[in-house]
């Protein structure tokens, strides 16, 4: 593949000039004349029933138009469907009532819904409507929710168990009577809330008559927005426009349906008025998805050599109180098929029990199963190193699929597409200057310093994917992209694509994409994404797809047009179609270069279409549309590592230094890459040191505001040294393998490793996430070394 | 009527505010209460300034009210009454970008953009307070911002070559 300057290049982002002029257009942006405002009536019970709803204080508000309680939108909002069934794991879909009719079973269980002329009237009158509960016991441990006597939140979910799921691959047993060593662990994947500035909303307007009804709102996928909230309302899907605007960040959070958007779709189409509703910020934290929250035990079998033979791991996954859309995928298929990371592990055994507490849903949030398969492994394999007394280097390096070995299944079922995980380990280890550092730990260890290294290796599954595989798992529908490139008669080219970029630069990169395929200059192309009225079916953004799907498609799309852009050019040059060359944007006959015809003369001829401008029984116009399934998942990979310094006296962990090296395969535009991989880090690093969500025993959520959930500021982490090694995807039209995820997944292992490795000459062997002062303190003040 | 009626009364409880945002006098009546994020966005459609917490943690809303910085989720438009407010609309003159606002396209300094205005307004505050400012002091002087998107870096590195576009 040619490599022209844009493709690969540091191109400045076309999305900036909106957003830093305050140009950006967002959902709570939109104001429609006559617009109606939202606000939604949470339970503050985490397990109550609802004995009766009065409405009656706040319909005496000013300015309020109307309240819905659960059952008068019963029958008229269809319950939120679960899209991910996933087979074989007797799945329980207990019914996920928009608002909640006869039981609340979290705190934020919406139950009624105030519509007023302005959003302080609406808010007001949401606290003034009155809901008699009858509070019942709850259970926000999924493990307890498993035990005998424990609350039971569905009459047909015995025991809280929505699933039961495993998977097998290798002899496991056989594996373990070799061992000869066995380690065991239990680890918490503790919950987060992914905090996304923008909180959810939608305008929702609809046009009786037409019955049309237009919707603006926070989605990470407008066309699958649209599916389902045409299911749940019944406005048939052909009337029903999502519009997502510029989206203020997702990280999973904006994939799902929830209730509260079809009940505004719904009350737009009642009352023929726009309806707007935006969340706050606690409610964003009480009802948006939660990610993680695995309580895990692991075991691994293993020679003295460092050589790991097979891995068993038993998680109970906390689902929350229903459902959500990707819910039973998550904890299941994008976790089990990752347990054997970037190692030859022969034999791998993992179950998974799916468990209903009374707390938040639980669904995709960045990297959503693979950093909770990471951690696993990547902590496990420094506790073994450590057990064996030998480096954490050394072992990862003993236990790598080799370069030579792909395209390489793993025990656990996926094949592997490309890599070379050898060569960005060892990238990563001389940048950090791995001995160097060694050295300096064991000098500073002396002098009473604190200080640990921490390497994380990875290899994640993106890129979904192709339609067979993820129908297979339970998936509700195939996961292709389409795109429509349409090039103008001027030879400007409009591009629609269905993934839906919201921070990852797409509207950039894609245009690079199609510059680079057509050989026309960058602003001759526009990126068109997030509008179910001008884009074809698309399954959005998400899981690191973007990339190496809907720009597979684009790069596929942008081909087709060469193919018939040729015929017409050799048309035009009165040559055959096999001796007409096409480089940077010009068709000529081969050896001749010097009389050409540029693909915007093609272009023209395609639309005038006349004598000697394209070939008699042509098809006029140049346009593509591709719906794109690829052959396989892309896989990519890298190393991270991380120093890291403990305050003995107050337990602060400090991030010293920090290296990532990451192989997406090919780069269209490394400046966006690296800006992905410092975003994932952080996050990551939030995860290790900082952020849970925390619920007490009766269900309420502790860390309900940004004041008390700790998502770091500028001043709490460290720049990051970043680079790359480059293993095209041998499948991807593009040989790109997506990278949205690659810092989340890496970083959090690697900080955990680094302050275990802190504290391992004190005879700490493993201490749970995240790693906040107070917690390290104690274990300081056990050991003697803080006051 | 009674719509109206409710409408009439609901008026009685305004009061007038007045401000210049951006060099522009301007005037309103509004409930007591209207937070001046609220008042910026729903009364002036100035709509670059984004809410994202409630509780001033976010600093999405952060604009230069009578030269210092503020977050306008927790100031009411009747304390802005007679201020000289500046927002992300009135950074850029005569269709030129401010050099903070280069500075954050050059150095891919914003992700979704949801917090870029909120961070460039404290950046345009801070670099006035510290034209010379260190990576430290630039991190600490944007700490009551939160981007979730970019890991800060790149954000840290635009205000640092926006301190030095402003010198020359």
């Amino acid at each position: 593949m040619a490599v022209s300057a844009i493709f690969g290049a540091k191109v400045k982002r076309r999305e900036d000039p909106r957003m830093i002029t305050g140009r950006g257009r967002y959902t709570d942006d939109v104001k429609l004349p006559g617009m109606l405002y939202a606000a939604f009536v949470r339970s503050p019970h985490a397990h109550a029933r609802i004995k009766g709803v009065n409405i009656e204080k706040a319909k005496k508000i000013k300015g309020v138009v109307c309240i819905y309680t659960g059952k008068d939108t019963e029958g008229k909002v269809a319950p939120v469907p679960c899209a991910w069934q996933i087979p074989n794991a007797d799945l329980k879909v207990p019914k996920y009532n928009p608002l909640a009719v006869d039981k609340v079973r979290y705190v934020g269980d919406p139950v009624a819904v105030v519509v007023a002329e302005t959003p302080y009237a609406a808010r007001d009158a949401a606290e003034a409507v009155e809901v008699e509960y009858e509070p019942l016991p709850a259970v926000v441990n999924q493990v307890e929710a498993t035990e005998e006597g424990a609350p039971q939140l569905y009459d047909d979910v015995p025991n809280n168990i929505a699933f039961r799921w495993t998977l097998q691959g290798g002899d496991v047993e056989k594996a373990f009577q070799e061992a000869e060593i066995v380690i065991e662990q239990d680890l918490i994947n503790h919950r987060l809330q992914p905090t996304a500035i923008e909180t959810r909303g939608a305008v929702a307007n609809y046009d009786p008559s037409t019955g049309e009804l237009t919707m603006w709102m926070t989605s990470q996928n407008p066309h699958i927005h649209r599916f389902l909230i045409s299911v749940m309302t019944g406005v048939p899907e052909h009337k029903l426009r999502v519009i997502a605007p510029d989206v203020g960040g997702g990280f999973g959070s904006k994939i799902h349906v929830y209730g509260a958007e079809a009940v505004v779709a719904f009350l737009a189409k009642e009352l023929c008025r726009p309806v707007k509703w935006m969340e706050d910020r606690r409610e964003n934290y009480l009802a948006t998805i939660h990610g993680r929250d695995h309580i895990q035990h692991v075991r691994v079998a293993a020679k003295r050599d460092g050589t790991i033979l097979g891995i068993e791991v038993k998680t109970y996954a906390n689902l929350g109180a229903y459902l959500s859309t990707a819910a039973p995928g998550i904890p299941t298929w994008l976790f089990g098929l990752m347990l054997c990371g970037p190692y030859r592990i022969q034999a791998v055994k993992c179950e998974v029990i799916g468990v209903l507490t009374n707390t938040a849903p639980v669904d995709a949030y960045r990297g959503a199963g693979r950093p909770e398969a990471t951690y696993i492994l990547e902590r496990i394999i420094d506790i073994l190193a450590r057990e064996l007394g030998m480096d954490p280097a050394e072992i990862r390096l003993r236990n790598f699929i080799p370069a030579d070995a792909f395209p390489y299944q793993t025990a656990a079922g996926p094949v592997y597409d490309s890599g070379n995980y050898e060569q960005a380990f060892k990238r990563a280890l001389e940048l950090i200057e791995y001995e160097k550092l060694r050295e300096e730990q064991r000098r500073a260890r002396e002098e009473g310093k604190l200080l640990g290294i921490g390497i994380s290796s990875y290899v994640e599954i993106c890129g979904l994917g192709p339609s067979r595989g993820v129908r297979a798992t339970g998936f509700g529908l195939g996961l292709w992209e389409s795109t429509t490139v349409r090039v103008h008669p001027t030879g400007k080219v409009s591009v629609y694509t269905g993934g839906h970029p919201h921070g990852q630069g797409e509207e950039t990169t894609f245009a690079q994409i199609v510059a680079e395929e057509l050989g026309i200059p960058i602003d001759d192309v526009d990126i068109i994404h997030g509008d179910t009225g001008e884009i074809p079916f698309g399954m959005g953004t998400y899981g690191s797809r973007t990339t190496p799907v809907a720009g597979g498609a684009i790069a596929l799309a942008c081909r087709r047009i060469k193919e018939k852009a040729r015929k017409i050019a050799a048309y035009i040059l009165e040559a055959g179609e096999a001796d007409v060359e096409f480089e940077a944007g010009k068709f000529y006959v081969r050896g001749s270069p010097e009389k050409s015809v540029p693909i915007q003369q093609v272009a023209l001829a395609s639309y005038a279409a006349g004598e000697g401008e394209i070939p008699p029984g042509m098809e006029p116009g140049l346009e593509s549309t591709v719906f794109y399934d690829p052959e396989n998942f892309t896989f990519p990979f890298g190393t991270h590592v991380a120093l890291v310094e403990i305050d003995p006296e107050t337990g602060q962990v400090k991030v010293l230094k920090y290296v990532a090296v990451d192989d997406c395969g090919r780069q269209i535009n490394p400046m966006i890459v690296e800006g992905q991989v410092h975003g994932g880090i952080v996050q990551g690093i939030a995860q290790a040191l900082w952020e849970e969500a925390l619920y007490d025993k009766n269900g309420n959520l502790l860390t309900a505001t940004l004041s008390d959930y700790a998502v770091p500021t500028a001043a709490d982490v460290p720049s990051f040294v970043t680079d790359s090694t480059v293993t095209p995807s041998p499948h991807n039209p593009l040989g790109v393998k997506g990278v949205g995820e690659t810092g989340t997944i890496a970083s959090t292992p690697a900080i955990v490793n680094a302050v275990v490795d802190a504290l391992a000459h004190l005879g700490v062997k493993h201490v749970d996430m995240p790693l906040r002062a107070d917690k390290i303190w104690k274990i300081l003040k056990e050991k003697d070394i803080a006051k | 009527m009674a719509r109206k009626k409710q409408l009439l009364e609901t008026a009685e409880t305004y009061v007038s505010v007045s401000m210049k945002v951006n060099g522009v006098p301007c005037s309103a009546k509004i409930e007591p209460r209207t937070l001046l994020v609220h008042f910026l966005r729903d009364v002036l459609g100035l709509t670059g300034t984004h809410w994202g917490c409630d509780t001033g943690n976010c600093g999405a809303c952060t604009v230069i009210m009578n030269g210092k910085s503020v977050k306008s989720c927790n100031i009411f438009a009747v304390q802005a009454d007679g201020a000289e407010i500046i927002t992300i609309e009135g950074l850029a003159k005569d269709g030129q970008l401010h050099p903070i606002q280069e500075a954050f396209w050059e150095n891919h300094g914003l992700q979704c953009g949801f917090c870029t205005p909120g961070f460039i307004m404290q950046a345009y505050w801070l670099l006035q307070q510290n034209p010379n400012p260190t990576e430290e002091e630039v991190r600490r002087g944007i700490s009551g911002n939160i981007c979730r998107c970019t890991g800060y870096q790149n954000i840290v590195k635009a205000i640092l070559t926006a301190a030095e576009k402003m010198k020359r």
